[in-house]
């Protein structure tokens, strides 16, 4: 599918707000997603995340700000915004009484879809899904990887152009994961506009075009991976480890080396564009860490740079 | 909710055909699923939601029936050995002893059997809706979080709720359907009229069961408020509604249940209906009326429960 230089916007949120009594779980944040992006809400739980996934999907209504998606308002059309929908939410909410192909079926029919394009569209993705030999078991026999699949499988059934993903990936074995990234990517060049959150910062960098960073409800910073990593970290990360309680002591011995030094309770990072030389450097002021590995800078870094936390807590 | 409303995309007459031509050169080459190469094209997102819009209610209901077809056997079990316990316990067992005794005076002239009748056909239509409005009203927004899929699609909260209670309407329906053809079959009921007194015992079913809809969404945490529904509001409405004997015979103090009961008012109804007891018609009027605001006003409360825990 050829790309146009005018992308129409898919989504414009403007100060988007959401409050419950006393706490406000998303503060005025803004943002716009052009048609074929893909973009991630990064965040650790709690961020508010899901909250906007749930205002821009029109099942939450918002308590300021103002929020288009396909240029429609979803607390004023909210079967109109819906009906342009593909939504993977984080739990998942297959009728259980239902076997997995009626399933696809059903949910069709919510959008009003006749049973000469349900039935075989529920073919094709179930074996989009590889679950065409599972067709007609419960779902409860199902894996969670499998549920998960026919999730997604379901939140296609209308061919939408936009899909909301939320925590796609949670509590997935690695194997299954990789089979997701492998559908959604496989979405993602078809045109199809993925938002999707995650605390996962391999599944942002593998799907996300563009993101943003979110803690407290509010947006820390906002770009593409490459782009965030380049701008709040440096090319490589030296992890040393002295040992549960020599750690900050080490740090202190460290200085110097790198042009950042993080200290966490088991490790201590330091921020250098050559790792190797970092390390060789620690060797020559007569420290010997009990490990040392040195990686590429990660969106885990950028978030831990920009909250002084880590995702996963 | 009037049947003209049913759905014409169910009969697939006015539906485009579901596929557009490709070109023959790309139909051979297949590259990863069959999904990525779909030649199934959707109708437009503002058709779902105009369909939605107009149907949705229609399409939960079918979602909900479906799910019953999962245990149809039971529904079918229930709806057949209910009537069939209860007529051969109280109409044939209960009645041999109550008719040699009453001197056949004590029931306006009619059997114990055709007396009873219509009372256990609109307690059962109470039994069903008491389930089907309980546990599985908290199935779907707590166990197995079943309106949360419906949510995401155009369908609107208020849907959600009306399509459920449609489901069980429809049910209540055909189960009291098959009851009055049992009862036919004891023959304890010889009014042309009997026909009617399936909607007036569905009536109840869903006078009781709509205000007990909107208070199951209200529960957040179940630690056995429904048990207690059944044993302290169930049962007393059961055997305080004019049920098994008239109302006129309990003591006064007890008599405000049944007036209260939507089962008093659907048998009183029942009673007219299939064997011409004789009641005012002002007072046949009311049963009604009192029947169609418990539910309406159920609905209407039930409506709200949801909207404002759906779309919190």
């Amino acid at each position: 599918m050829p790309q146009t230089t005018s992308r129409p916007t898919v989504i414009a949120a403007d100060q988007l707000t959401k409050r419950y009594g006393d706490f406000t779980a998303v503060d005025a944040i803004s943002f716009e997603v052009p048609a074929g992006e893909s973009f991630g809400l990064l965040g650790p739980n709690g961020a508010g995340k899901s909250t906007t996934m749930r205002m821009i999907g029109g099942v939450s209504q918002r308590s300021g700000g103002t929020l288009r998606i396909m240029g429609l308002d979803p607390e004023e059309q909210g079967p109109e915004v819906r009906a342009h929908l593909g939504v993977v939410p984080q739990e998942d909410n297959l009728d259980q009484e239902l076997k997995v192909r009626d399933n696809l079926i059903v949910y069709g029919r919510y959008f009003g879809l006749p049973l000469s394009y349900l039935r075989p569209k529920a073919d094709e993705l179930l074996d989009f899904a590889q679950l065409t030999d599972k067709a007609n078991a419960r779902v409860e026999d199902l894996s969670g990887g499998m549920k998960r699949r026919l999730t997604i499988a379901r939140s296609l059934i209308n061919d939408p152009r936009v899909l909301l993903l939320d925590e796609p990936t949670t509590g997935l074995d690695p194997q299954a994961r990789h089979i997701l990234w492998d559908r959604l990517f496989r979405l993602k060049e078809r045109g199809v506009t993925l938002i999707l959150t995650t605390h996962y910062m391999d599944e942002a960098e593998q799907l996300c075009d563009r993101l943003i960073v979110v803690d407290r409800g509010r947006i820390m910073a906002e770009g593409s991976p490459s782009a965030l990593i380049r701008q709040y970290s440096t090319r490589e990360v030296l992890e040393l480890r002295f040992g549960a309680d020599r750690n900050a002591g080490a740090a202190e011995a460290v200085e110097g080396i790198g042009e950042r030094i993080e200290v966490l309770p088991d490790r201590l990072l330091v921020y250098a564009h050559d790792g190797e030389a970092a390390l060789e450097a620690i060797g020559n002021r007569g420290l010997s860490p009990l490990t040392s590995l040195v990686r590429r800078s990660s969106l885990e870094d950028v978030f831990l740079r920009l909250t002084g936390r880590s995702l996963i807590e | 909710m009037s049947s003209q409303q049913r759905d014409p995309a169910t009969g697939e007459r006015d539906e485009p055909p579901a596929t557009v031509p490709v070109p023959s050169s790309s139909t051979g080459q297949r590259d990863g699923p069959a999904y990525l190469n779909s030649r199934l094209v959707p109708h437009p997102p503002a058709t779902s939601a105009a369909k939605a819009r107009r149907f949705g209610t229609w399409y939960l209901a079918e979602q909900h029936l479906r799910g019953m077809r999962g245990y149809l056997d039971i529904v079918i079990a229930y709806s057949v050995g209910n009537p069939l316990v209860y007529l051969f316990a109280m109409g044939i067992g209960l009645a041999s002893l109550v008719d040699a005794n009453s001197g056949g005076g004590a029931f306006g002239g009619v059997s114990y059997l055709q007396f009873i009748a219509p009372a256990l056909l609109a307690s059962a239509a109470m039994m069903t809706a008491a389930g089907e409005f309980s546990y599985a009203v908290m199935s779907g927004f707590k166990w197995w979080k079943t309106y949360y899929g419906p949510l995401a699609t155009p369908l609107t909260p208020q849907q959600i709720c009306q399509g459920h209670a449609l489901a069980v309407t429809i049910r209540i329906l055909a189960q009291s359907a098959v009851y009055l053809v049992i009862v036919l079959f004891f023959g304890a009921a010889t009014s042309g009229w009997a026909w009617a007194t399936i909607i007036t015992a569905s009536l109840a079913g869903v006078a009781f069961g709509l205000p007990l809809m909107a208070f199951s969404a209200s529960i957040t945490v179940e630690k056995g408020q429904f048990a207690l529904v059944q044993r302290f509001i169930v049962m007393p409405l059961f055997l305080f509604s004019g049920t098994l004997f008239p109302l006129s015979t309990l003591p006064w103090f007890l008599q405000w249940i049944g007036w209260i009961s939507p089962v008093w008012h659907a048998t009183e109804l029942g009673r007219v209906l299939s064997y011409g007891y004789a009641e005012p018609g002002w007072l046949s009027a009311l049963h009604v009326l009192y029947l169609l605001a418990l539910a309406g006003g159920g609905l209407v409360l039930a409506r709200r429960v949801y909207a404002r825990r759906l779309e919190g």
